[in-house]
């Protein structure tokens, strides 16, 4: 376990308290002006020396991201965006971090808005954290009046203004170009790349996208140094992460860890256990929604990285772990998350819009067994149309959960749906070709 | 992708009050000069605020005006993030995640009472119109699960009495009081915590 010395985010229960006095007292904005002397090269060298990867799901080298924007700043301004939208089921860490250590975003703002050449940073959280942006909002503005922030920041020679942007409940505006294109006030629909956000993004001027706890270590691991940063965990999987564990665990809880720790251990020690027991384990879908889920047989071993994961044909996404066990119906929760990104898909792409339409419909006749058995393959070649045919990641988001459960559970829905299919189509009328959105009840 | 309901019986006549049109003359200075349309999403939030809690057409077309953009713009917009009220909602809306983390720790058994006591249909109104429910996406307190929103407040560990008891509040006028109902602080682990313990103690 990792040691309590180690651990970055020391207010994530909020013993001592989010105000930016007590947020000093542990250690935030302690040599800011010192590290910014350093030189924006020296920055970026040591977050590429500690080997952190975006905490936002994707895990892109932060460093390497940074030295894809301009090196000078030309005639167009550079802007530093904080992705805040975070709204993948499973997920409830950047809230945490708006909520309880607010200013380790702020200083982690300041710092890499100067290593991008950014003037202007713009904090995008979802619209329904109201409350912890208005917290976050109290905490800029005491940031400005210790002259942490605005003209000459820190007494750095930089100026910085940071505005809190709020969404409005659309999961697709986590995707950094959608969030732009919303933040420039349109509907949030992904760009098509390239080019890439680093060189035209924002009002089409070089903007870097990051993560809200990934900005928030960034402060911590340059004070350290990104050799200690890179100690922990495991090779190209450094550092520590916040993970969400939620769901049939006793003691649901964020609890701050090294990468690389097993699954088990995290399960068994800080959440105290699965509700029923190790043994009661149906499965565990490891990085929030969009991950295909791992059957009890890898969680026993499995370690949380990034690559470990990927092996597994999992990944570690947002590190939103939702434990499911054997009480639940297994297809009814993936049928839950298909209508999810039925709901969320923004309807640019025709087989984002349409497929996620179709798996959430065949899901939920699978699990009540009203599907026939050739319907299984069908719907697996339904995912495979999706994943790579659109603009975003979004259509793997919503196809990979999907063939998790075909890849691990297709027993579970041969046993159900074995009928005949020349059966059921004399027994139920059930229509196929036409616009079946028109006939759910809520959008008829 | 879903289809919003917009409402049939529109107001005539819309405007900022003085409070929200210095407010929104603030927003849209958080943006750069010629990007004024970045103050969509902000200024249609404030409608909502100043509107009982949802959006008119009237209002999109007076604030297409205000930023001088065209009315599609702003229609667009409205229609596409969920969070805009197209048509009435009631005093206290209620947002219940059913999502799978919610979902698996019983958040039926919330819109269960929600149905019961709101009203049999979600986003429809009360009987004395004062309060609405709808089922929602992910609200992004999976470790706090089962739980809903009102109006801005979370409200997080529920079961079935608990949301009882929050529902008759609310049908009575009165507000029930944000956060954890087991007395969680935050994301801790409920019983036994593991880290951090040394910050604890001091």
């Amino acid at each position: 376990m990792l040691k309590d010395t180690d651990r970055i985010f020391t207010n994530l229960y909020n013993d001592e308290s989010w105000k930016i006095d007590s947020a000093i007292s542990r250690g935030d904005w302690k040599n800011t002006k010192e590290i910014l002397s350093k030189g924006k090269e020296w920055i970026i060298n040591e977050i590429k020396l500690s080997e952190l990867r975006g905490r936002g799901g994707a895990g892109f080298p932060t460093g390497l991201k940074w030295s894809f924007a301009p090196k000078e700043i030309g005639s167009r301004p550079h802007y530093l965006i904080i992705n805040g939208d975070e709204s993948e089921p499973g997920t409830c860490k950047d809230r945490d971090i708006f909520k309880f250590e607010p200013q380790k975003l702020i200083e982690g703002c300041l710092i890499s808005s100067y290593a991008v050449g950014a003037h202007t940073c713009y904090i995008y959280i979802r619209g329904e954290f109201f409350r912890e942006g208005q917290k976050l909002q109290t905490a800029i503005e005491e940031a400005y009046e210790k002259n942490f922030l605005g003209q000459n920041a820190c007494n750095s020679g930089w100026d910085l203004d940071i505005h809190i942007h709020y969404g409005a409940g659309a999961y697709i505006c986590g995707e950094e170009t959608a969030l732009l294109e919303s933040l420039e006030g349109k509907k949030g629909l992904p760009r098509i790349k390239p080019p890439f956000p680093a060189l035209v993004g924002l009002y089409g001027c070089p903007t870097i996208v990051n993560n809200v706890e990934t900005i928030a270590v960034v402060p911590t691991i340059l004070r350290r140094g990104g050799k200690w940063f890179a100690s922990l965990g495991k090779p190209k999987n450094t550092g520590t992460k916040i993970f969400c564990i939620s769901g049939n665990v006793n003691n649901p809880c964020n609890v701050e860890e090294e990468l690389g720790i097993t699954l088990k251990e995290l399960i068994e020690q800080h959440a105290g256990g699965v509700i029923g027991g190790w043994d009661n384990l149906q499965a565990v879908i490891p990085g929030g929604s969009s991950m295909p889920l791992l059957p009890k047989n890898i969680c026993d071993t499995i370690t949380m990285d990034f690559d470990s994961l990927i092996k597994e044909k999992s990944g570690l996404g947002t590190a939103g772990i939702v434990v499911i066990n054997k009480d639940q119906d297994i297809i009814k929760c993936m049928a839950r998350i298909a209508k999810f990104y039925k709901h969320e898909s923004c309807g640019q792409c025709t087989p984002c819009r349409e497929g996620s339409g179709w798996m959430w419909r065949m899901l939920e006749r699978m699990a009540k067994g009203n599907a026939s058995i050739k319907e299984i393959d069908l719907l697996s070649e339904v995912t495979k149309q999706i994943e790579g045919y659109t603009i975003c990641a979004f259509g793997e988001g919503s196809s990979w959960p999907v063939q998790g459960l075909l890849r691990h559970f297709r027993k579970e829905i041969e046993k159900r749906n074995s009928s005949d299919p020349l059966i059921i189509k004399q027994n139920k009328n059930i229509p196929y070709l036409i616009d079946q959105h028109l006939l759910e009840e809520d959008n008829a | 992708m879903s289809i919003k309901k917009i409402s049939k019986e529109q107001p005539e006549f819309f405007k900022f009050s003085e409070e929200n049109l210095n407010k929104a003359k603030k927003i849209i200075s958080k943006y750069p000069t010629e990007k004024q349309a970045s103050a969509v999403m902000p200024l249609l939030y404030l409608v909502q605020g100043q509107n009982e809690n949802w959006i008119p057409l009237v209002a999109m077309k007076y604030i297409a005006k205000f930023l001088n953009i065209p009315y599609i713009r702003v229609y667009e917009v409205a229609t596409f993030y969920s969070m805009f009220n197209l048509s009435p909602v009631g005093k206290y809306f209620v947002q219940v995640c059913t999502t799978t983390p919610c979902m698996i720790r019983g958040a039926y058994k919330i819109v269960d009472v929600c149905k019961e006591k709101i009203c049999e249909n979600q986003k429809e109104l009360s009987k004395d119109n004062i309060a609405s429910w709808t089922e929602v996406e992910c609200l992004g307190a999976c470790v706090n699960a089962p739980m809903m929103q009102i109006n801005d407040d979370y409200f997080e560990d529920l079961d079935k009495e608990k949301t009882e008891e929050i529902i008759e509040m609310i049908l009575n006028d009165k507000q029930p009081k944000p956060g954890s109902y087991r007395n969680r602080k935050s994301a801790e682990p409920e019983n036994k915590r593991t880290t951090l313990l040394n910050i604890k103690n001091a």
